[in-house]
């Protein structure tokens, strides 16, 4: 089994490494915001999907990941430090958004979250001497290592490659550190995890700080992709996209929100030829998605899976309590 | 004084039907734990059904509304908690708040693309004309929006505490086990509520197109302020969210009278964020107990 999933895993890298040689600049680009998002819903699935915090502010923190990449870029700075402040920066606001996690859960906590992405968006549209407004910002340029530039759409492919790579390894090694177990231990039970000892308080904080650097980062590597910022990329409607490919690949599992990226990304190019419907026939799927199976993509295959196996079967007439 | 008098009528005037969505919205969750996040779509389908009636159909507004009514509580009470809410029940809140998510593109898309991407004038059901009233001008539309939500809501309650179906109602929405070993058909109640919601859905909507016109994007507005509405006075109490409706119209009319239109939605969201902190059960409502 080990063997398989290796060579799965093997599989998937060379594809990554080879898609870009098959596209053209579009497809590469698409290809580059499949990464991008999934980088943001990879953080995400840490908040909701492990820790069992639901927000909808991921949009946001892209937003402030973005903008300050963007000012910093703009003005001289290296991509590599605007990415630790934009970063940086989010860690501190999502502690600070995960204090009311502490006092509220579940639908509170959803609409806590989504009054402050509408606040960040007010902010981002209004402050036009810091984000250029409803104009947002423009030029944004791309970073260059050395002699090597990213203006070229393919290179810029694997310069987020690579970092993808980076941000899903930390991100395996989070959920496989200690750490990672306090964190399913509080979506399972929070009352039962405290009284074994986790700092429920603290993790609670962590989760939401973790995912928004998340969020953060997948902003930074959003805004030299597209050079161009508008404060309607960071809506309520992204943060709600973003939920969407969590949970349609699957939240709580390792691969689910980069299947969902890929799916929510990807389909509309599928369902270019559809036009006017693709929405109504997207938004179809994943109600028949949700209905027929609630755990996602993930929990689809693996249902799918466990229907083929083998399994033992119980004699009806030898259960207890069996009435002959 | 008399321009705040105004501001105050028609605060409270768009609020009563705030409240009617966010009524709505809390019966749904005290029967079934069901987050309906296409709550603003609800009500701004309803307005396209007596529209089609109208100029399909050829009805007067009247018996449009009565189509629209029956048409609405059919579909998005009855197939709405049969086929979408019914299967996700068992699997928690969040599959239930990706499908009805899901659901109000579906239906936005659908009055998009089949009805008219433009605004739909909508016929009012009172004239237009005003009155003064403590130095304020009154339009008899206010006061009629005002006396209709009234009416409904009165109403509800009168079924809610009076009526033997209402009462088993109440009893689903606060212990389930508990009435079904009494003899409550609590899957027949939790339907009675769906199709009471899509009923308060409509009257909203036949109140508040009028108004803000009949477009496919007007959902989207109305449902964040019935979320607001509803947390704002209280979860699980219907005149909770009677309150939280009338207060976010008028604070949402007073911020954008005397702050910046800018930064009119943030009034209520600052309100909201507050709420959650210092009162998470909302001004009116009680705390509910936490299980291990």
């Amino acid at each position: 089994m080990a063997l398989v999933r290796y060579t799965a895993l093997l599989a998937g890298l060379v594809l990554l490494v080879v898609a870009p040689f098959t596209q053209a600049t579009y497809g590469t680009y698409v290809l580059c915001s499949w990464l991008i998002f999934a980088i943001a819903a990879m953080g995400l699935n840490l908040t909701l999907g492990y820790a069992g915090q639901i927000s909808l502010a991921q949009a946001s923190f892209m937003g402030i990941g973005a903008y300050t990449t963007a000012l910093m870029t703009m003005a001289g700075i290296h991509w590599a430090f605007s990415v630790a402040a934009g970063m940086g920066l989010c860690f501190v606001v999502g502690l600070v958004l995960g204090y009311p996690a502490l006092r509220v859960q579940h639908h509170f906590l959803a609409f806590v979250t989504l009054a402050f992405t509408t606040l960040a968006f007010l902010v981002m549209r209004n402050e036009d001497w810091l984000t250029g407004g409803v104009y947002g910002l423009v030029g944004i340029p791309r970073p260059e290592f050395g002699p090597v530039s990213t203006m070229n759409q393919r290179n810029y492919y694997f310069f987020t490659l690579v970092i993808f790579l980076i941000a899903f390894a930390g991100f395996y090694w989070i959920v496989r550190s200690p750490w990672g177990r306090a964190f399913k231990a509080l979506r399972e039970n929070p009352i039962r995890a405290n009284s074994l000892g986790v700092d429920t308080r603290m993790i609670t904080l962590l989760a939401f700080a973790i995912g928004a650097a998340y969020g953060g980062l997948s902003g930074s590597l959003m805004a030299p992709l597209v050079q161009y910022i508008d404060p309607m990329s960071f809506t309520l409607i992204i943060s709600l996209k973003i939920l969407l490919m969590v949970v349609v690949g699957g939240s709580g599992y390792l691969f689910g929100p980069l299947l969902g990226a890929g799916l929510v990304i990807m389909l509309p190019e599928f369902l270019r030829f559809a036009e006017n419907y693709y929405l109504m026939i997207y938004a179809g799927l994943v109600i028949v998605l949700m209905v027929y199976c609630p755990t996602g993509l993930i929990g689809l295959i693996e249902k799918t899976m466990t229907a083929f196996k083998a399994k033992r079967i119980e004699r009806g007439d030898l259960k207890q309590g069996a009435q002959l | 004084m008399s321009e705040f008098m105004q501001v105050l009528i028609s605060g409270l005037a768009t609020g009563s039907i705030y409240a009617l969505a966010a009524i709505g919205f809390t019966l749904l969750w005290q029967a079934s734990q069901t987050i309906n996040f296409a709550q603003g779509e609800f009500v701004m389908l309803p307005a396209f059904f007596v529209l089609i009636g109208m100029h399909v159909l050829g009805l007067g507004l009247l018996p449009a509304i009565t189509l629209a009514l029956v048409v609405s509580v059919a579909l998005l009470g009855l197939v709405f908690k049969r086929v979408i809410i019914q299967p996700m029940l068992p699997h928690g809140v969040l599959p239930i708040v990706m499908a009805t998510i899901a659901l109000a593109i579906l239906m936005r898309e659908l009055v998009k693309e089949f009805y008219s991407a433009e605004a739909q004038p909508f016929p009012s059901m009172f004239s237009e004309s005003t009155f003064r009233f403590l130095g304020a001008t009154v339009s008899y539309q206010d006061v009629g929006n005002l006396v209709v939500s009234a009416i409904a809501i009165t109403a509800l309650q009168l079924f809610l505490g009076r009526t033997r179906t209402g009462r088993c109602m109440q009893a689903t929405a606060q212990n389930p086990a508990v009435a079904e070993i009494l003899g409550v058909n609590i899957q027949r109640m939790v339907l009675y509520t769906f199709m009471i919601n899509a009923a308060l859905a409509t009257i909203a909507s036949v109140l508040i197109s009028p108004i803000y016109l009949a477009k496919f994007s007007i959902g989207e507005p109305i449902g964040l302020v019935a979320f607001l509405a509803a947390i704002v006075g209280g979860f699980n109490q219907v005149r909770g969210a009677l309150a939280g409706g009338l207060l976010i119209g008028v604070i949402d009319n007073m911020s954008a009278a005397y702050l910046s239109s800018e930064y009119r939605i943030a009034g209520p969201m600052i309100l909201l964020i507050i709420i959650v902190l210092l009162r998470p059960q909302g001004l009116l409502g009680t705390a509910e107990g936490r299980t291990v």
